[in-house]
């Protein structure tokens, strides 16, 4: 085993105040490690390893005196435990049982059951994979249109007929919002709102660190505008805010409830798309063997996606709280303490994957924790699919090679990992 | 049944047995490793394979809370199709029955006040309802309706919550009024009622006044499912490619498939997320998963191979 572990432990010089809060302090590891430090958040995959290969499923950071799971079965087993491990003291670092959160919580992420129940079971059915099937058509239109018209795009076009773009600007931040907010139902402009909510939402789940400090000025206007699109009368007749209404007239989630509902697809609809696109696309770049192999066979379309999700994993980590004390392998974890999970670090386990690092077409990436698991498991995922794939076909059509064009760099999230710019050379097929 | 089938994950060993009265025992059923069990809510129910192949639904009314044991209670019929003698006569502790599921068509939603109706077994579907409400501090009344009092499952309700139980047995206490008993409620009510038919077609006219859509009832009839689950070996056959693969009855579709070097992406591999479904083009689907309501079952043209299984002896996929 490794020796990642600092020597120390906080407890061992108060053994009274461990014992009194129930500790076992003997046998957690104790990491020195900053999951929300910059240079961290932007390449966090040395530090998984630290933290899984630590003698324990779960350790200690005293950095900000959390617990903290990164191996496969031990996130798996804190996703699904929702009875120990709950989500209504919020998904970040806060705690709202004793700091006030930014906003009202959200109805699904950050509540329990019961509460949590009718929320999701409503959402669950709106955004069913059988009821988008109406978007399939129009939503590949959209993408074959995207990419025809960068293609085509004067500016872009270099001497040998190929394209440079930054495909963060240019599509992953483009398609999703050209589709999205439509199958919501927002008909009132203002969609530029839209990347910066989620990203402070995604911010907020963190620490109050420059991430989050330098966008409170900003955000309220912001906050605002989301807000005014969540009513009955801000959405059309027809999409997923008018499902979402029309359940509360059916009755199976109350009138109250209906405007949060929305503004979780708000919150957690776009940039988590955004970031997906761009991971596979990032991938693809780097393996252009494996694009090679894709645009033979487009039936892995779907497996590109989640085996891009897996070793990306956009959403990298969110928290749990205790309800009470939990063992943990050899740890005692006191109520009411913070658990953050590594969802990054789940999806690049050795004990669960051959070669987790490699983007491998051959695997089977089935199980990787990139939309979660259990009874949170991410209600959208069908729509980050079939936009992921939509966005996929076209460009497998369209485009022979996929090659980078500068060094891609990193955009930093508190709670996502991804891509600020991404810029590419295609080539048309 | 061998030890590796009771271990399969469908699986469930019924680990205690209570005698609530007369006519009702309540099953505790476990996996075979005390794994967690798939997640419900009150208003669920789970399929319950018999041995025979017969499958019946029952209604969970434990604790959620305990996430590794489900409860069903189930009142003996002479006179039924065979399901509930099954397990009254020939399931003891330590045998195991197969499962699928839980679905919810009956989900609780939320509300100010509740106003529960409960006809004999029913009370199975609306104590978890219960619960609930108690856990939240809601207003909340139940009427438990029943023949005689030998019968009644679970009368101690009566003892609990005297303030809020109304017991009433037709024998001998002839019949009650619904309306007299709900009287005026309050807004922001709903009413929550299982029991057998009669008591929940009468409904609609007992609570006039009420919009439909606070009235909401779940018929514990069996008025489907006259197939029964068979453990015999099947034929997958895939459309696309051509290829036909033997399947064991005894394993879900996605195994089958995977041993064969087919992936299909999934998820949750517990029938809940929705990732891995397939069309299906020919062939009668064991269904098995949380998400299908019984309409979208009886139309039988997708299912959800991480759990489910087939029925017939072939069955055709768009793979």
């Amino acid at each position: 085993m490794t020796t990642n572990t600092a020597t120390h432990c906080p407890y061992t010089s108060t053994p009274e105040a461990a014992a009194s809060r129930g500790l076992n302090p003997l046998n957690t590891p104790v990491l020195d490690v900053d999951p929300f430090d910059e240079s961290v958040l932007a390449n966090p995959h040395e530090m998984h390893e630290k933290l899984r290969e630590a003698d324990g499923d779960i350790v200690y950071l005293p950095a900000y005196d959390i617990y903290a799971v990164a191996r496969y079965d031990a996130v798996c087993d804190t996703l699904e435990n929702w009875q120990h491990f709950s989500s209504s003291a919020g998904v970040g670092l806060a705690n709202f049982k004793t700091e006030e959160p930014w906003r009202t919580p959200s109805l699904l992420l950050e509540a329990d059951a019961p509460h949590h129940d009718a929320p999701r079971a409503a959402l669950e059915k709106i955004l069913g994979a059988r009821k988008l099937r109406r978007f399939q058509t129009e939503w590949s239109n959209t993408a074959e249109q995207l990419i025809d018209t960068l293609l085509l795009e004067p500016n872009n076009k270099n001497s040998d007929g190929s394209v440079t773009l930054d495909a963060v600007n240019e599509i992953s931040e483009v398609y999703p919002l050209s589709v999205f907010p439509d199958a919501v139902g927002l008909q009132q402009g203002g969609l530029d709102n839209l990347l910066p909510y989620g990203n402070f939402a995604f911010n907020a789940f963190g620490p109050r660190n420059r991430l989050v400090t330098d966008e409170l000025e900003s955000i309220g206007s912001v906050m605002e505008w989301v807000g005014e699109q969540c009513p009955r009368e801000a959405l059309k007749d027809s999409g997923f805010g008018a499902d979402i209404w029309q359940a509360a007239d059916q009755r199976n989630i109350t009138e109250d409830q209906a405007p949060l509902i929305v503004r979780s697809l708000l919150t957690a609809g776009v940039d988590t798309t955004v970031y997906g696109i761009s991971a596979v696309l990032y991938h693809l770049a780097a393996n252009p063997d494996q694009y090679e192999r894709l645009r033979e066979e487009p039936r892995l379309i779907r497996r590109v996606f989640e085996e891009a999700l897996r070793l990306e994993s956009p959403v990298q980590t969110f928290f749990r709280t205790t309800t009470q004390p939990v063992q943990v392998g050899d740890t005692a974890v006191p109520e009411n303490q913070k658990v953050l999970m590594f969802l990054g670090s789940a999806n690049r386990d050795p004990r669960r994957w051959t070669n987790p690092d490699t983007f491998d077409l051959d695997r089977d990436p089935s199980g990787h924790v990139a939309f979660g698991r259990g009874v949170h498991q991410c209600v959208g995922q069908h729509v980050a699919r079939l936009e992921a794939s939509c966005v996929l076909e076209a460009m497998v059509e369209r485009v022979a090679k996929i090659e980078f064009a500068a060094p891609p760099k990193r955009k930093i999230n508190n709670t996502l990992l991804g891509w600020q710019t991404l810029p590419l050379r295609l080539t048309p097929a | 049944m061998t030890l590796a089938e009771a271990a399969a994950s469908d699986q469930l060993l019924i680990v205690d047995r209570l005698k609530r009265s007369s006519s009702v025992d309540e099953f505790v059923l476990e996996r075979h490793d005390g794994r967690r069990l798939p997640d419900w809510a009150p208003g669920a129910h789970i399929d319950v394979v018999l041995p025979s192949g017969k499958i019946r639904q029952y209604s969970l009314c434990g604790d959620r809370w305990n996430a590794h044991q489900y409860r069903i209670a189930v009142q003996h019929e002479p006179k039924g199709a065979g399901g509930s003698q099954e397990l009254h006569d020939q399931l003891a502790i330590g045998d195991a029955v197969g499962f699928g599921g839980p679905r919810n068509n009956f989900r609780f939603a939320p509300a100010q006040h509740y106003r529960f109706i409960a006809g004999g077994i029913g009370i199975t579907a609306v104590m978890p309802m219960i619960n609930q409400a108690d856990l939240l501090d809601l207003d909340w009344q139940l009427l438990y309706l029943g023949r005689t009092p030998e019968r009644m499952a679970y009368q101690e309700l009566q003892d609990l919550y005297p303030q809020r139980v109304t017991v009433h047995t037709s024998v001998p206490d002839g019949r009650i009024s619904v309306r007299d008993w709900l009287g005026e409620v309050p807004e922001d009510t709903m009413i929550y009622a299982c029991g057998p038919e009669a008591l929940l077609e009468a409904l609609p006219q007992e609570c006039q006044g009420l919009p439909s859509t606070h009235l909401r009832t779940e018929r514990f009839t069996n008025t489907q499912n006259d197939a029964t689950v068979s453990s015999k070996p099947y034929e997958i056959q895939l459309q696309r490619s051509g290829r036909v693969v033997q399947a064991p009855g005894t394993s879900p579709v996605i195994d089958v498939l995977a041993n064969a070097g087919i992936d299909v992406i999934t998820s949750c591999s517990k029938g809940v997320c929705g990732t891995c479904e397939i069309d299906v083009l020919d062939g009668d689907i064991d269904h098995r998963d949380a998400i299908l309501d019984d309409a979208e079952r009886a139309e039988n043209t997708c299912m959800f191979p991480c759990v489910s299984r087939c029925l017939s002896e072939r069955l055709v996929l768009d793979l």
